[in-house]
C-alpha cells in the first residue's frame, strides 16, 4: 500500500504535524502526545499492519538550528504488506523524553538504549535504560553535535 | 550461580560478554553486554566527505564488506536520485553475492568447528580462500576492499574473471556437497543443534530479526525479493525458508542460500553487458602521452570516445572501461584522468570534488535504503544538509537485532547450548558495535 503518510494525516489531523514522501520514503512527523496512539494505529490497522520495527535512531539538529533540537526516527516495515513507514517525533533539549516502545517490540529495548547512550534522549517506561555501546562511567552523549569529535575520556573498567 | 562468559572467550567469535544466571547447567536468565568494539563509525562519518565514509563501511561487517559498500553507495545515490550504469549494477550484484557466500561459509564453518567438526571448518575456509583470492583480483584487497564508489565501482572486472569465477563456484559446490554429507545427517552435529535456540515467528518479527535467521522461522522476507534493488528483479533465485526457527534450520537455510547466491552469480555473469564496450571510432588505441600532446594542440574532438592506453602515471590503474562502470553524472564521479589533464572543465570538476570544503554534495534531504546483508537487512539512513559532509549516517546493523534476542533464545537451554546458538547468530563485532 502506498500513501500511508497521507492516510495518517487524514486520520489524526493536527497530531501529524507534517508529512513528506522524499525519495519514495513515506514519512510522518508525529506529535509526542499522540505518538503512542499513532504507533498503535500503525501496528494494528489491518491495512497498514507494520509488525516490524526495523530501526530507531535520532538526529541532532544543533548545527542546523532545528527547533526543537532532536528528531527521533522510527522505521517500520510490514512483513505481510511489504511496505515501509518512517515516523518521527521531535523533542526539545530541555525535555528530551519519548514514550518507550519496549513493551510492544522486543527490539525497542536495545535500540532505545542505544539512542539514550548516543543522544541522551530518555524513553519513558523503558524497563532498563542503561548505556549499551559506551561504558557506564562515560560522561556525555557522543553523537550530539556539541560533543567534540576528538574528545577523549579515560576508559574505566567495570566495577568489581 | 552467576557465570561470566566472555568478553574474550575461545568459543565466542567476537568480543561480547554474557552474564548468565545458572541453575546447575540450565540458564535461568542472562544479560548480554556489547560495545567492546565500538569505534564511532557514525560519529566519524560526520567528520569528512561522503567518499571518505566508504573505507569505514568495509569495517562494519568485515566478513562481507562488499555488501556494506554497496549499501552505503546505494543510499547516497538514492539521495542524489542517481542511476548507475548497467554493467556497474551487475558487478555490484556479483560481488555482493560472492561476499554473501564467504560470509555464510565463515559462519557455518566456524559454528561447525565449535561443535567438533574441524574438517568442515577447514574445507569451508578453503572455499572462502578461493573467493577471497578472486575478490583480491577484482578489488586489490581481501577484506578492506573499498570497491564501490558513489556512482559506480572503482574498476572493471579483470580479464578472465568469468572463467575463474565459474571454476571456483564449481569447486565450492563440491566442497559444500561434502560438508553437507559430513554435517546434515551427522548425529553428533544434529543432536547439538536441533531444537536448540528456538525462536518463534512472532518473537523473531518483534525483535526485528531479518535475514537467514528470520527465514528459518518461516517468515518469507528477503529484501532482494521484497523490495528489489540493483538488478535482483531480473535474476531467478529462491528464498529458502525454514520451519522451526532452531539452529538446525538456520544451518540449512544458510547452506541453501549459498547455493542460491552462486546461482545468482552465474546468471549475472551470463547477463552482464559486455566488457569494455567503449569502442573507439577507428579501432585505434592511443597511448595516453600522445593523447595529452594532441590535446595540448587543441585537438580534443572525440578524445573521450577513444580508448586510452593509460599508463600508471596518469591514472594509477588501467581504466579502459571507465565509462561502463561509472555513472556519467558529473556531480559524483571524478572525470577520467585523460580529461582532467587535457581540459579545463574536467580539471575544475576534479578540483571541486577533491578539495576540502567542496566534495560530493547531495541535495538536502534524507533517505533510508535497505539491502540484504549476509545477516539480514542492512540499512543505511543518510541525512544530507546540502554540504559536502554527511549530516548523519546511521547504519542499521542486522546482527544488533539478533543479539538483542540472544538472551531470550538461550533462556532455559543448557550452558553448552550457548555455543551453537551464538554461532548461528553470526555475530560480527564490527557491525554490532560500529
Amino acid at each position: 500500500m502506498t500513501g500511508i503518510h497521507i492516510k495518517l494525516q487524514e486520520k489524526f489531523g493536527a497530531a501529524v504535524r507534517e508529512i513528506h514522501n522524499q525519495h519514495g520514503d513515506e514519512t510522518a512527523v508525529a506529535d509526542r502526545s499522540a505518538f503512542l496512539t499513532i504507533v498503535q494505529f500503525v501496528r494494528n490497522n489491518h491495512n497498514i499492519d507494520c509488525d516490524m520495527l526495523t530501526d530507531i535512531t535520532a538526529v541532532d539538529g544543533l548545527s542546523l538550528k532545528w527547533k526543537p533540537r532532536f528528531e527521533v526516527i522510527y522505521h517500520f516495515y510490514s512483513t505481510k504488506k511489504n511496505h515501509r513507514l518512517r515516523l518521527k517525533v521531535k523533542v526539545d533539549e530541555q525535555d528530551p523524553v519519548v514514550p518507550s516502545l519496549a513493551a510492544e517490540w522486543g527490539v525497542a529495548n536495545w535500540l532505545e538504549r542505544e539512542v539514550w547512550d548516543m543522544f541522551g534522549i530518555r524513553f519513558e517506561g523503558h524497563p532498563d535504560l542503561r548505556r549499551i555501546l559506551m561504558y557506564e562511567q562515560f560522561s556525555g552523549h557522543p553523537l550530539r553535535k556539541d560533543y567534540p569529535y576528538s574528545k577523549r575520556q579515560p576508559l574505566i573498567g567495570p566495577k568489581n | 550461580m552467576l557465570l561470566n562468559i566472555g568478553p574474550a572467550h575461545p568459543a565466542m567469535h567476537g568480543i561480547v560478554r554474557i552474564i548468565a544466571e545458572l541453575d546447575g547447567e540450565i540458564i535461568l536468565n542472562s544479560d548480554v553486554e556489547i560495545g567492546y568494539l565500538h569505534r564511532a563509525f557514525e560519529k566519524s562519518s560526520e567528520q569528512s566527505g561522503y567518499l571518505q565514509v566508504i573505507p569505514y563501511t568495509d569495517r562494519l561487517n568485515y566478513v562481507s564488506p562488499l555488501i556494506n559498500n554497496v549499501g552505503y553507495c546505494l543510499a547516497v545515490e538514492k539521495l542524489f536520485g542517481l542511476e548507475i550504469t548497467e554493467r556497474a549494477k551487475y558487478i555490484r550484484v556479483i560481488m555482493s553475492e560472492i561476499s554473501r557466500v564467504t560470509d555464510h561459509l565463515t559462519c557455518v564453518g566456524a559454528s561447525a568447528m565449535e561443535l567438533g567438526a574441524f574438517t568442515v571448518f577447514l574445507y569451508m575456509i578453503k572455499a572462502r580462500e578461493m573467493f577471497y583470492q578472486l575478490i583480491e583480483e577484482v578489488t586489490g584487497a581481501r577484506l578492506t576492499i573499498s570497491y564501490t564508489r558513489i556512482g559506480g565501482v572503482k574498476g572493471d572486472l579483470p580479464p578472465g574473471f568469468e572463467g575463474k569465477c565459474k571454476d571456483i563456484i564449481r569447486e565450492t559446490r563440491g566442497i559444500l556437497k561434502e560438508c553437507d554429507s559430513l554435517l546434515t545427517k551427522n548425529r553428533i552435529f544434529v543432536d547439538r543443534v536441533k531444537d536448540i535456540g528456538i525462536i518463534s515467528k512472532e518473537d523473531a518479527v518483534s525483535y526485528g530479526i531479518t535475514g537467514p535467521f528470520l527465514r528459518s522461522t518461516g517468515v518469507d522476507y528477503d529484501v532482494r525479493r521484497a523490495q528489489p534493488y540493483l538488478v535482483y528483479d531480473r535474476l531467478e533465485f529462491e528464498v529458502p525458508v525454514g520451519e522451526h526457527g532452531d539452529n538446525y534450520d538456520r544451518y540449512l537455510c544458510r547452506m541453501e542460500e549459498m547455493e542460491q547466491s552462486m546461482r545468482i552469480v552465474e546468471q549475472a555473469l551470463g547477463q552482464i553487458p559486455g566488457g569494455p564496450v567503449l569502442l573507439d571510432m577507428d579501432g585505434n588505441v592511443i597511448p595516453a602521452g600522445n593523447m595529452v600532446d594532441e590535446a595540448k594542440m587543441g585537438r580534443i574532438e572525440g578524445l573521450r570516445e577513444n580508448q586510452a592506453d593509460v599508463d600508471p602515471t596518469l591514472a594509477g590503474a588501467h581504466q579502459s572501461s571507465y565509462a561502463k562502470t561509472q555513472s556519467p553524472d558529473r556531480r559524483v564521479v571524478l572525470p577520467a584522468k585523460e580529461d582532467t589533464y587535457t581540459n579545463i572543465e574536467a580539471l575544475m570538476n576534479h578540483f571541486k570534488m577533491i578539495m576540502d570544503g567542496h566534495g560530493i554534495r547531495p541535495p538536502k534531504g534524507e533517505a533510508y535504503l535497505p539491502v540484504e546483508g549476509a545477516n539480514g537487512e542492512l540499512g543505511f539512513y543518510v541525512v544530507s544538509d546540502g554540504s559536502g559532509t554527511p549530516y548523519r549516517v546511521r547504519v542499521r546493523p542486522p546482527c544488533f537485532m539478533i543479539m538483542s534476542a540472544l538472551s531470550h533464545m538461550i533462556k532455559g537451554d543448557t550452558m553448552a547450548d550457548i555455543i551453537p546458538t551464538f554461532g548461528s547468530v553470526n555475530m560480527i563485532g564490527g557491525e554490532l558495535d560500529r
